[in-house]
């Protein structure tokens, strides 16, 4: 006789793979053999393919376009222009900031590279040539590309579609160029807490223009069945429901004939929020051609044409007793948004999250106030991997924290220790008015500092900067700190919503007589590892092991409506939405477990997979005994099947924080800063799976180096655009990028299901500041309280130089 | 325009095709063939996103036109593994060091860490970072596919001494 042992709990729970196991991804079998599914992979028969005509101008007249050399090209079977849009009304659409964008150019170009016309053809060669062909006639007007001039009593009008319009989105507008002011706080009491101050400091902050750069471009396929009346768009979408809703209303075919579908996407980092034209005019062109239209974005137009990020100009100011007490902030920010106000935030906050800027103190009165201005520069303002406006709130009091220590002579750490929020004040109502959920970080700050030694590095830095003064060393040693508090996870319905649709989420759940499942989700997955990760939180609530469960997102025909995937919100919406759809398969469960059983549900307990009579744990039925008998038992009272939906409104936001502190040598003579060291410590509450969780963190702070040591978006005065290519466009390599040294505390969310938090964009916030704050303090001793981003060989030489280090 | 006849080895069958002379090997492999693996993400050979094996070489396949690897043998991520499906060392690597997020770069930065481990099949951590410098990652900043390359050479020196 063969008797089994019956398996212990640890490993009923270890079968399950559910929250806090590092289980390895699902998604990795197609990547790893090329056998993912990117749009660009979508070939339909038939298919054409689009490209663009793009301004080279930053802002010219259109006198002309002549199409009849580009359609005479063998191959082409149509250019569009805003022309051909106007009588569908398409040559404007819609942002998602209340604004309206030119899909092709209607009379005037606003920015290089704007859209001017959409060629048609039979391959992407003869598309290119084609789109030489197109001849435009510009009349070159005075470019505005200094965001502080925007206002002048003599700057050009940039949109005269909207000349007259003095009512804005978000309230009236103070100059033609002035796109909204929106402030929050008090004013007056931040002024007076400056004017009584013992000590003051004031810094213009400039967090400069960089780019998501996913490294797949964005891209779609549209194809409108004629006979049906079906249209179908599979694209680079963070968002799909959202775009079918509006491709719905801007084209008018109901929204139940359009299916949109993301397929595998390759990064998103808030790049592909946004609608871009390049959709709209392939919807157009498949309507009117009758066959499938697929058009992708190149490197050069995606940097210059789709979603820059920041562009904030951030004017700060603390208050402070001569003890260190921070008494107030002020902030003032003059926002770049380009030719068009296609900021991706939630209809009622223009300016996103950026009242989060107290950060993780606990600072009494606060007031921010920020003016957008139109430039002759590519429209976006993406939350590029963060939340709302937050990274440039976090980089601007992490440095102004760094400058007050300067003024007072204090270590930036005991300055940080000493204003913190307390534990015992969580949750805490912030004097911006947000109400922070859970902290503790004096704990997460303190294991940093024992971690990485800081007095020792503060003791070698002395030793570093006499050597430096008596000649023995051209570098110099910089530490920097940074710890800052997120707010993710959007939101609350009550105050967020996009475009009228509120930002929640969902989950549907569906168990198989068998006991396996398939989860659907309004959310979608550009390299986060929803697949594996979701399936670990329902793995923990319906006792169903992770590999047993099928996760699908991105089709909106067949999963739950969500707002998507940006903005960290899809662990703390919609992870929390499938732990609640998965409590509900559990409450029936139960109800299920009970008939089989023959006690009553109170009679039940649940024990990792299966529920067993309390004090009788030999009496009990598992999920997948309970999953057959929900659709083979005849239960009275009970509708057959194992089913549940939860669409998940989260009642609050979530607040991730974290202490990062990073080294770096400085070489006076070169500028060349090489990143020592860098340590990140994260506290995104509960861990689902912390392999993906140091992933998401070294990525993170990879993309925080590019930002902070060289990405820079910039334009001439005539309106070039500089960095425009991978050319100029700094994404590091594998030799530049230093080893991540990864740590946690782990402080839950006391409102979401299981206490998570969401981690995703956590460094790119906190490792901006960390790496600019260490490069300054190298040069601090010598004065130097700021210097801009980013912190490139040129510029960190030209500081060098400017403080009379250079030999 | 005037289409040319091309010949080539891809992973390891013939393939005769008509193409036009300017037709990027990376289109050719993608449209023609319909070997999605290697993908585009720029327009400069900065990414590496295109990378194939051609006759031994890591070569970004944006910037070599169809013409140019007349009789050669061409390797995409596609034909990496065995014929059977059993993954290579360097695809099972990356699974299990979670060498990969988004996947895009990931059938390039296969291709390359392949090639690289047979070019120097005990790389120190700094020969494979200058190794794989010509493969661009957003997602992962390179910690994880580092490893994962450093356990695929273990497991293959492993291997090569059990044989």
């Amino acid at each position: 006789m063969n008797v089994q042992t019956p398996p212990s709990a640890e490993e009923r729970v270890e079968k399950l793979q559910g929250l806090g196991s590092s289980r390895k991804r699902v998604e990795d079998a197609r990547f790893t053999q090329g056998k993912g599914n990117y749009v660009d992979d979508i070939k339909l028969p038939g298919m054409l393919f689009g490209d663009f005509v793009r301004s080279p101008y930053g802002h010219a007249r259109i006198k002309s376009i002549n199409k009849d050399a580009a359609l005479a090209l063998p191959g082409v079977v149509a250019v569009l222009t805003a022309e051909d849009l106007k009588p569908l009304n398409l040559h404007y659409m819609p942002t998602l900031a209340g604004d309206v964008q030119a899909v092709l150019a209607d009379e005037k170009v606003l920015f290089q590279n704007q859209e001017v016309a959409f060629v048609v053809a039979e391959d992407r060669y003869i598309a290119a040539d084609a789109v030489d062909l197109v001849e435009v006639d510009y009349e070159e007007l005075p470019a505005l590309t200094d965001a502080f001039k925007a206002m002048d009593a003599d700057a050009p009008l940039l949109r005269e579609d909207i000349k007259d319009k003095m009512e804005g989105a978000h309230g009236p507008r103070k100059h033609h160029n002035h796109i909204f002011h929106w402030e929050e706080g008090d004013e007056a009491g931040a002024s007076k807490a400056l004017a009584d101050a013992e000590v003051t400091v004031e810094e213009l902050i400039t967090y400069q223009r960089v780019h998501p750069c996913p490294l797949e471009t964005c891209g779609c396929v549209a194809s409108m069945d004629k006979i049906n009346g079906k249209l179908t768009l599979w694209g680079t979408f963070q968002a799909p429901h959202a775009v079918r809703t509006v491709a719905s209303l801007i084209t008018n075919i109901p929204e139940h004939n359009i299916r949109v579908i993301s397929p595998d996407i390759g990064g998103g980092f808030g790049n592909k929020v946004g609608v871009y034209p390049g959709y709209i005019c392939s919807a157009v062109a498949s309507i009117v051609t009758g066959v499938p239209i697929k058009w992708v974005e190149d490197r050069i137009e995606n940097l210059t044409a789709t979603a820059f990020a920041r562009d904030y100009h951030m004017t700060g100011k603390l208050a402070a007793t001569k003890d260190g007490k921070i008494t107030g902030l002020h902030c003032h920010v003059l926002a770049d948004h380009g030719a068009f106000d296609a900021c991706a935030d939630p209809t009622k906050f223009p300016a996103g999250f950026f009242h989060i800027c107290t950060g993780s103190y606990d600072i009494p009165v606060a007031y921010v106030g920020v003016d957008g201005v139109y430039t002759n520069k590519a429209p976006g303002g993406v939350a590029y991997r963060c939340s709302f406006r937050v990274t440039e709130a976090a980089y601007m009091i992490e440095r102004m924290i760094d400058i007050l220590a300067l003024k007072l002579e204090m270590d930036p750490v005991e300055l940080r220790m000493k204003n913190f929020i307390r534990k015992e004040q969580f949750p805490y109502a912030s004097a911006l008015g947000w109400e922070y959920d859970s902290g503790d970080y004096h704990t997460a700050m303190q294991k940093a500092l024992d971690s990485v030694s800081h007095q020792a590095l503060r003791d070698e830095q002395a030793q570093n900067r006499a050597a430096f003064d008596r000649g023995e060393t051209r570098k110099l040693m910089g530490i920097g700190v940074a710890h800052f508090t997120e707010i993710v996870g959007a939101g609350p319905v009550k105050n967020c919503d996009i475009l009228g649709l509120g930002m929640f989420d969902s989950c549907e759940i569906r168990i198989h007589p068998t006991g396996s499942a398939i989860a659907r989700l309004g959310t979608i997955s550009q390299g986060q590892g929803h697949a594996t990760t979701f399936a670990q939180i329902l793995a923990s609530e319906i006792g169903i092991p992770a590999e047993d469960i099928t996760l699908e997102e991105g089709d909106t025909d067949t999963a739950p409506y969500g707002l998507g995937t940006y903005g960290s919100r899809s662990t703390p919406v919609a992870g929390a939405a499938t732990a609640m759809a998965g409590r509900k398969i559990r409450a029936k469960a139960q109800m299920i477990a009970a008939y089989l059983l023959e006690v009553h549900e109170d009679d039940l307990e649940w024990d990792i997979d299966r529920f067993q009579v309390k004090g009788n744990p030999e009496a009990h039925k598992t999920m997948k005994e309970i999953a057959f008998a929900s659709y083979n038992q005849a239960i009275p009272g009970l509708e057959p099947g194992l089913e549940a939906v939860s669409y998940y409104d989260p009642p609050n936001m979530t607040y991730p924080f974290g202490a990062y502190i990073c080294v770096v040598d400085v070489d006076v003579d070169t500028g060349v800063t090489d990143v020592r060291s860098f340590y990140a410590l994260d506290d995104c509450g509960t861990r689902i799976n912390p392999m993906i969780i140091e992933g998401q963190v070294h990525g993170g702070l990879t993309e925080a180096l590019a930002i902070a040591m060289g990405q820079d978006i910039s334009y001439d005065e005539i309106g070039n655009v500089q960095g425009g290519s991978l050319m100029d466009f700094f994404l590091p390599t594998a030799v530049e990028t230093p080893v991540w040294q990864t740590d946690h505390t782990t402080t839950p969310s006391p409102h979401h299901p299981i206490g998570a938090k969401g981690v995703g964009e956590s460094p790119n916030v906190g490792g901006v500041p960390a790496l600019s704050n260490a490069v300054i303090d190298a040069f601090a001793h010598k004065g130097l309280t700021h210097s801009q981003m980013p912190h490139d060989h040129w510029r960190v030489w030209k500081t060098a130089q400017s403080l009379g280090l250079t030999g | 325009m005037s289409k040319t006849h091309v010949k080539m080895t891809v992973n390891g069958k013939a393939v005769e095709a008509l193409a036009e002379p300017r037709t990027l090997l990376i289109h050719f492999l993608r449209e023609e063939l319909d070997l999605t693996g290697p993908h585009i993400g720029c327009d400069t050979s900065h990414c590496g996103a295109c990378t194939v094996d051609i006759d031994g070489k890591s070569v970004k396949s944006c910037t070599v036109f169809v013409g140019q690897v007349e009789g050669a043998d061409v390797t995409t991520i596609e034909g990496i593994a065995q014929p059977d499906g059993t993954l290579h060392a360097v695809q099972e690597a990356f699974r299990q060091h979670h060498g990969l997020q988004c996947g895009f770069c990931t059938p390039g930065m296969i291709t390359r860490a392949w090639r690289l481990l047979q070019e120097n099949p005990n790389p120190t951590e700094e020969e494979i970072r200058y190794g794989i410098s010509g493969n661009l990652c957003r997602c992962t900043g390179y910690q994880n596919i580092v490893k994962a390359i450093q356990a695929a050479a273990e497991e293959l020196s492993v291997k090569e001494a059990a044989e």
